[in-house]
This record gives C-alpha cells, sequence and structure tokens, in this order.
C-alpha cells in the first residue's frame, strides 16, 4: 500500500482542496499547479497566487481497468487530462462516469473527493477529481 | 572532442529469469560486453550503469559501485545513471561524452533491471515514479494510462485506429521470433491484440510491453583504440538528449514527443544525416503508441501516418525502414534501465551483420530512440558501421 | 427571544448519485419487498461512491451554499460539521471543511455528533454566534454517510447526504429569517454505536413511541408554546425522516396536514441521510417556498433530543434562487444510478478482504 509524507500532502492541501494556483503578472500565463517560477520568464516572472474556477473541458480520457496499488476500490476508473476555462490542463478522475458517458470536449466541474488512504488506519488524502458538469451528465 | 566507437557489447537474455538476481545478470552481460572485444578489465578507466529504481524494486540503491564489486573492477569509479526509462541510453550518452572529451579511454556502459522480485501493482508504483508523482500518479495515473491519455488524442487528431495500433504489436513479436534473447519468441497476430483485456482504454494488454528482467552493456573507446580490440569497431556518430515537463498534462502537444522530435534533429545535426540515411532503428515502443509517435517525431514518416504506415507493412523488417528488429520493449521485453543500452547492442549486431534471422540487408547505419517517462527525456544516438 | 435577527443567508444540498433500491435489499435478505416498502415508506436509497464519505459530502453542500449566498468563504467565522459517520475519530471533519471552501485560517471549527440531529445544533450554535455578534457567518453543516448492520431493517433506509446552512445577522441579506429555536432533550437509550464498533444497535420498536414521536412532538409543541403560533400558522413541515413513515405519523398526532410535510419528505427516494435528513428536507423546501412563508422544522436525534426551528422565507430567496447555477436538491435526487447489492457492498466495505 502506497503511501504519501504527511508534510507533502499537507504542503498541497490548497492546490488539491481548492485548485489554489498561480499567475505569473510579467507574461500573463496561468499555472495549475502553483509555480514558485514561471517557466517562461524565469527571474523575470512575477507570480502571484490565483483561484481556478474549477470548470473545464475533457481533453483526453481513459478507463483505467488495472489500477495501482491503493486504487483497487475505484477500479475500473476515467481518468482524463482536463483542460482549465483558464488554460492550464491537469490529470484527475472522473467520477460518476464511464468510458461510453465521455467524450473528447465535454464539459466538467470539480468536485471533492477521497484520493486515496494510507492504510486502514492511516491517513486520508482527499483532493480534486471531476465529475460531467450537468448538462453533459449522463441521463 | 574524439571520435568514440563501440568496441564490444553483450546482454542477457531477456525475460522472467527467476534463477537469476539482480547482480547475476550484471555480471552475466558485461562479461559478455568485455569477452566480445577481448578485454581482461584492467584496461577500464570508469563503468556507467544506467537502472531505474532498484532501490523500490530491490532494495538496492549504491548500484554504481555493486556493479565494479560484482565485475572485480574495483577501485574503478563507477556511477549509477538514472532517466527513468532512458537511464540506459542516458548512461550511454555519458560514457560516449566521458571518451569523447579524452577523459576516459575504455569505458563500460550496463543498464538492468530485476523486475520480476516484485509484486505487480508495486511494479507498476515503482514505474510511476518516471511520471509526476504528485500530481499524476497520485491521482491515479499509471503509466499505461498516461499512454493511454497520448493514444486517444493520436485518434482523435489523426484518425489512428486501434487496429493500426495492434499492428505494431504484432509485427514487433514476428522480430521478436527471430531473435533468441527476446522474452517473447512466438508470434501473434491482430486479433490476438484486439481480443486482449484493457488495461487502459484504448491500450490493451498486447499493446504494452511486458515486466521483464534483463540487462547489456557495451564497451566504448577512442575510435582508433578500438579498432585494436575489435574487426568490426562502430562508431557513434551523434548522440543527443533532450528534455520536457514531467507531467503529460503540462506539454503543448499529447500526440507527440517534443523531446524526440528535438533530439532527433540535435542527432541529424551532429552526424550530418537525415531521417532517409538510416537503415535500422529501435526505438522506444513501451507502448504501441509509443511506437506510433516515435517513427513520426524521429521524421520516419509525416505526423500522423505512423500507425497507417505501421499497418501497410512500411516498418517491418527489411521494408522502407526496419524498425525494432530486436523485437522493441513489446517483444524483446523492457527492463526499464537495460533496454536503452540493448538498442546499442541489436544496432551493433545489425551494423555487423550479426542479426541472424532479422538482419536487415545492406546495414550501414542505425538509430537507438531511448524515452524516459511519458516522455519528459529522451534520446538518440545514431552510429555506423567504421 | 433571540436577541438579533438571525437567518440563512445560502443553503445548498449534496446527495451521492448510486442508489439502491429496496426490492433488492430484501431480495438478499428474502424479504417481502411490499411489506418493506409499505411498512419504511421508502422506495430507493442513496448510496456514496467509494470515494465518498461525510466530509466530501459536507465539502459539496458547502460549495453550494457559498455559491447560493454568494458571499466571501473568508468572512465565515465558525465551521460546524454534525455527522455520525466522520471519517476520523479523532481530527476534525470541519477543518477540511474549511480548507476546502477557502475560509481558513481566521475563523472556529469543530465537529458536533448528536446522532441525526448533529446538523441542527450546529445550525443553533451558529445562530447563538451569529446574533452575539460572535461572528458575521457562521457554516452549519449537518453530514453523513450511515451504516447498517447487513439484514437490519436499518439497511434499507441508512444512507448518505448533507446540507450546509450559512446563517447571517444581516437581515438584507436572508433568504429565510429564523425566528425562533426550542429543543426537548432526555436520555433515552434508543440507538447507539460504541467507539470501535462498525454498525449501530438499536432498540427495534423502542425507537419509535418514546423515543421519536415523544421528542418530535416535545420540541414541536414547546415551539409552538414559546412562539404562541398554531400548525395553521406554518406553510411547510419538515421533520427528521428515519423512515418514509414516522413524519406523517407525528404530523396526523399533531393535527398537522400531511400535505404540508410531503414536500420535506425525501427518505422515500433518498433514505435517511441521518445528520443531513431534516436539513435536506429544508433545503427541498425552500428550493419551493415564496417569500413571507413559514416553515417549522424538528429534527430527531438518538440518544435523544429534537431541536425545533420557526423559519420565515424572507424577499432575497427570489433573486439568489435565479441567480444561482450549481446543483439544486432537485438535480442530485433526479441524478441516479442504480447499484445492485453486490456493488453496493463494495462501495460500503461491507467486503472483509478489501
Amino acid at each position: 500500500m502506497p503511501s504519501e509524507n504527511l508534510a507533502i500532502t499537507w504542503r498541497r492541501i490548497p492546490e488539491r482542496y481548492r485548485l489554489a494556483g498561480s499567475y505569473c503578472e510579467n507574461c500573463k500565463t496561468s499555472y495549475f499547479p502553483n509555480r514558485k517560477l514561471c517557466p517562461k520568464c524565469r527571474r523575470k516572472g512575477r507570480l502571484a497566487s490565483k483561484q481556478f474556477s474549477g470548470r473545464g473541458r475533457i481533453y483526453s480520457f481513459t478507463e483505467v481497468s488495472a489500477g495501482p496499488a491503493g486504487f483497487e476500490l475505484e477500479t475500473p476508473y476515467l481518468l482524463a487530462i482536463v483542460e482549465l476555462e483558464e488554460g492550464p490542463r491537469l490529470t484527475a478522475q472522473i467520477v460518476g462516469a464511464t468510458e461510453k458517458d465521455a467524450k473528447i470536449g465535454d464539459e466538467v466541474e470539480m468536485v471533492f473527493r477521497r484520493i486515496m488512504e494510507d492504510s486502514p488506519e492511516g491517513l486520508i488524502h482527499y483532493g480534486y477529481k471531476f465529475r460531467l458538469a450537468k448538462r453533459c451528465a449522463p441521463k | 572532442m574524439r571520435r568514440v566507437a563501440i568496441a564490444g557489447v553483450g546482454m542477457t537474455k531477456f525475460g522472467e529469469e527467476w534463477t537469476r538476481g539482480f547482480r547475476d545478470m550484471l555480471i552475466e552481460a558485461g562479461t559478455r560486453a568485455l569477452a566480445d572485444c577481448n578485454l581482461h578489465g584492467e584496461e577500464i578507466d570508469a563503468i556507467y550503469v544506467g537502472t531505474m529504481a532498484p532501490g523500490s524494486l530491490v532494495g538496492q540503491e549504491h548500484v554504481g559501485a555493486l556493479v565494479a564489486d560484482s565485475m572485480g573492477l574495483t577501485p574503478v569509479p563507477a556511477t549509477r545513471v538514472e532517466a527513468a526509462c532512458a537511464s540506459g541510453g542516458v548512461a550511454l550518452r555519458t560514457g560516449y561524452m566521458a571518451v569523447a572529451s579524452g577523459m576516459h579511454d575504455c569505458v563500460v556502459v550496463g543498464g538492468v533491471e530485476k523486475m520480476t522480485d516484485t509484486p505487480g501493482n508495486e511494479v507498476a508504483s515503482a514505474l510511476g515514479g518516471a511520471g509526476d508523482q504528485e500530481w499524476e500518479l497520485f491521482m491515479g495515473a499509471t503509466f499505461p494510462a498516461i499512454y493511454a491519455l497520448m493514444a486517444r488524442r493520436h485518434m482523435h487528431e489523426y484518425g489512428t485506429t486501434e487496429e493500426q495500433l495492434a499492428s505494431v504489436a504484432v509485427k514487433n513479436h514476428s522480430n521478436a521470433s527471430k531473435n533468441k534473447h527476446a522474452h517473447f519468441q512466438n508470434e501473434i497476430t491482430i486479433e490476438t491484440v484486439m481480443g486482449s483485456k484493457y488495461i487502459a482504454s484504448p491500450l490493451k494488454l498486447f499493446d504494452c510491453s511486458p515486466i521483464t528482467d534483463g540487462a547489456a552493456a557495451a564497451v566504448l573507446m577512442p575510435l582508433e583504440k578500438a579498432k585494436k580490440y575489435t574487426e568490426q569497431p562502430i562508431e557513434i556518430v551523434a548522440s543527443a538528449q533532450a528534455s520536457d515537463a514531467i507531467a503529460l498534462h503540462s506539454r503543448e502537444s499529447m500526440s507527440a514527443l517534443k523531446s524526440t522530435q528535438v533530439a532527433a534533429r540535435k542527432a541529424y545535426e551532429m552526424a550530418k544525416l537525415s531521417p532517409k540515411d538510416i537503415d535500422v532503428v529501435e526505438v522506444h515502443d513501451c507502448f504501441t503508441i509509443a511506437e506510433v509517435m516515435a517513427i513520426e517525431d524521429l521524421g520516419f514518416f509525416k505526423k500522423g501516418e505512423g500507425a497507417k504506415a505501421s499497418y501497410e507493412g512500411r516498418t517491418a523488417l527489411n521494408s522502407e525502414i526496419s524498425v525494432n528488429t530486436s523485437g522493441g520493449l513489446k517483444g524483446c521485453g523492457h527492463p526499464v534501465g537495460a533496454t536503452g543500452v540493448k538498442q546499442a547492442v541489436e544496432i551493433v549486431w545489425q551494423l555487423r551483420g550479426k542479426a541472424d534471422g532479422r538482419q536487415v540487408k545492406d546495414c550501414e547505419i542505425g538509430m537507438t530512440h531511448n524515452v524516459g517517462g511519458s516522455g519528459a527525456t529522451a534520446v538518440v544516438h545514431i552510429m555506423r558501421k567504421a | 427571544m433571540i436577541s438579533h435577527p438571525v437567518g440563512i443567508v445560502g443553503y445548498g444540498a449534496c446527495v451521492p448519485k448510486y442508489r439502491i433500491k429496496a426490492d433488492e435489499i430484501a431480495r438478499v435478505w428474502g424479504e417481502e419487498p411490499e411489506r418493506i416498502k409499505k411498512g419504511l415508506g421508502i422506495l430507493e436509497k442513496s448510496v456514496p461512491d467509494v470515494d465518498e464519505d461525510a466530509a466530501t459530502l459536507a465539502v459539496e453542500a458547502a460549495r453550494n451554499a457559498l455559491a447560493f449566498a454568494g458571499i466571501d468563504p473568508a468572512s465565515i467565522g465558525a465551521v460546524y460539521v454534525g455527522s455520525e459517520s466522520h471519517p476520523y475519530a479523532v481530527k476534525p471533519t470541519a477543518t477540511i471543511v474549511a480548507e476546502a471552501i477557502g475560509a481558513t485560517p481566521n475563523l472556529t471549527a469543530a465537529d458536533l455528533e448528536f446522532a441525526c440531529k448533529a446538523g441542527t445544533a450546529a445550525i443553533q450554535i451558529c445562530m447563538g454566534m451569529a446574533a452575539s455578534g460572535m461572528i458575521r457567518y457562521g457554516l452549519a453543516i449537518g453530514s453523513d454517510t450511515s451504516q447498517g448492520r447487513p439484514g437490519d431493517a436499518l439497511e434499507y433506509t441508512a444512507s448518505a447526504g448533507a446540507a450546509a446552512f450559512i446563517i447571517g445577522r444581516d437581515k438584507a441579506e436572508f433568504v429565510a429569517e429564523i425566528e425562533e429555536t426550542f429543543s426537548f432533550t432526555t436520555d433515552t437509550p434508543d440507538f447507539w454505536r460504541k467507539q470501535h464498533a462498525e454498525f449501530p444497535s438499536h432498540g427495534g420498536r423502542f425507537t419509535g413511541t418514546p423515543a421519536y414521536f415523544r421528542h418530535i412532538m416535545g420540541a414541536t409543541q414547546g415551539l409552538f408554546e414559546k412562539t404562541n403560533t398554531r400548525a395553521n400558522d406554518y406553510d411547510y413541515f419538515v421533520f427528521h425522516q428515519p423512515n418514509g413513515k414516522f413524519p406523517l405519523e407525528a404530523a396526523k398526532k399533531m393535527g398537522i396536514d400531511p400535505e404540508k410535510v410531503k414536500p420535506g419528505l425525501f427518505t422515500p427516494v433518498i433514505g435517511n441521510t441521518y445528520s443531513g435528513a431534516s436539513p435536506i428536507g429544508l433545503c427541498g423546501v425552500l428550493d419551493i417556498a415564496k417569500p413571507g412563508q413559514r416553515i417549522l422544522v424538528t429534527s430527531f436525534g438518538s440518544g435523544a433530543g429534537s431541536d425545533a426551528f420557526s423559519i420565515r422565507v424572507a424577499e432575497g430567496i427570489v433573486e439568489k434562487r435565479q441567480a444561482y447555477r450549481g446543483w439544486r436538491l432537485a438535480d442530485y435526487i433526479a441524478n441516479k444510478e442504480y447499484v445492485d447489492y453486490g456493488v453496493y457492498a463494495k462501495h460500503r466495505r461491507k467486503l472483509k478482504s478489501l
């Protein structure tokens, strides 16, 4: 069973719980996850924090039938690259849908879920997943 | 810079090698490479060994010193090189730079991974470390899933089909069946691939390279020196490497590997060659879609036409371009750290005319292409008969 | 008397997507489905996904409430989460919620437990803090992923859901004013679960008259007296709904028109969401009520106690309802997918080898 260091999870809470990312005031690029250095401007960059809306579209997706250790209960699950409406892309699970419900371009919205649990007595790691937006939801 | 040649090569049989451990395989591949160029060992100045995850897989770190010790080569400086699945290719490039620079005159480059001593889902987690642990693996992304996300984009953008992808596996199994070192010795059909279970849609079990044990090694020397040790030195005429975002989602395109494109361009420039000059190429086909993208990104086919070209047999042995004559990662097996070095071993055998039933005719120039992670590292070498 | 006006400035619910039918549970245990459905007044219940728990449902309900209220999360001064299925025995759910909605770090937070009435206890605490001026806004949540022992009658009803309310003190922001509250509490051992027990134990028929009905009626009638009102003064009644029949029976005993109870009765289609039950009922009524209408809500928590509230719908609800683009209770109820008992057992981690 994999586990994640407490401090790693703790440092990531603002990003994982509510999509807090960053924005470079110099080149006007939005970043998620949070960046400490603008990869485009490097030392000229001026990074500020930015709250993402949680709305986006499916850029690519796959149904994972062989999940890694720690994901036994949710396997098979839908995993996607989501393009946030502000620009950045991220990797996340799509909940409440199977492969036949999803297609590239579908609108999705962030939900808050358990990502994994270190062990039955260990820490629960929470974070973002996505679901098909209301009007894309499977009927 | 000095001209550099490969004087000797060797590899273990790839496969599920239950009777041999991590050290046994290293010793076997190293000994064969030394024997191939009549070296006793005293001549060796340095060792570079590529291995991805021995710490996770067999609990062993500090592999450089372990190799020197196991081979009876102490106190030669020995260094582990790690770039995920490109560890072997980057070890080769490190050895190349050490010899080209004049720092060392005789370098042994090795690659090794012992994978079957570890349960499958733990192997999957260890390999996942080649991607972005905090933002991909943590979210449930396995390596097949990451390549599946690329495959879906390739299908979306270029109309690539699952049958076309399947043809890559069929061709690589066919080549592997002619290679006694290969993990798989059996031919398969499109139906075998299409009928196999989905691992991460649209990729099925037979689109994926297997979990394999193995090791490979090569001896590098300045070209003039190599001629004293072998009648058939193979010159490395280009060595190029490039990096890209570690997470797939941070890249501009997901249907191409920019790292491969950049490394290939630099390699062609360095060798003053173009794709049409290449007779044989070993590409990084950890998944069938990876070979399709590789043959496009290396310039053998136009972007978006790789899958169709594969399906039409244009990458088969002795066709337009012979791709993965060893069987590739799919057929020969993918002991992660060993793969990049094994690719060089295969190209050396091809250029020497020693590739048995899978020999490419009139083979003058060969290429290797090794990828780390989902494309965050790509390393390309071009070799020719000296 | 409440010293300063307090009211709901935003509310939101959350119900998981999956459902299991009473017929399916009855099939597994060899019961007659029709007798169960009629006896409990239940058709189906919600089932949480494998990655949902009381914290995730609370977060989603809280986000909906925030979107409805249209306030800055940083201005929330208190978060209280009531549940009998907090993911941790020690480590608050409320901090997870506060962090997820962006309310941290300048606030107070705590978890509450009082069987099925911990959510309304959270509302009362926020009312007191808002009325006193200790906080500008308080977030009160009832959330549960309740469990019934396999084969027990509770298994037909124990379900999952949450409702969240942002309680404020500025009348201009109210979608509904909470005019008064009255509680009725005794020590009554009708239902309990010890620290390490997976499933609750209960007193069977003892949970009815001495527990549910005594407390629901005690609190409701106490509120009538305290506010000098009668059943006819209210347009809607929301009672704790452990099954589909008890709230209607309670109404009958108190001479209340059952038609005033039905709009806030969701147990027949989502099951008993425990701490979420009467709060979700209130969300459903607020989605349809008109300004000026009055709602009486009475929760019940085993152990035992009831909190009753007299609520008057404010003018502000119309505009906020129109502006709200998120999921409403009706959306959650309509968005459903049935699972069989095997999948349900997996979702609820009743398979021991996992």
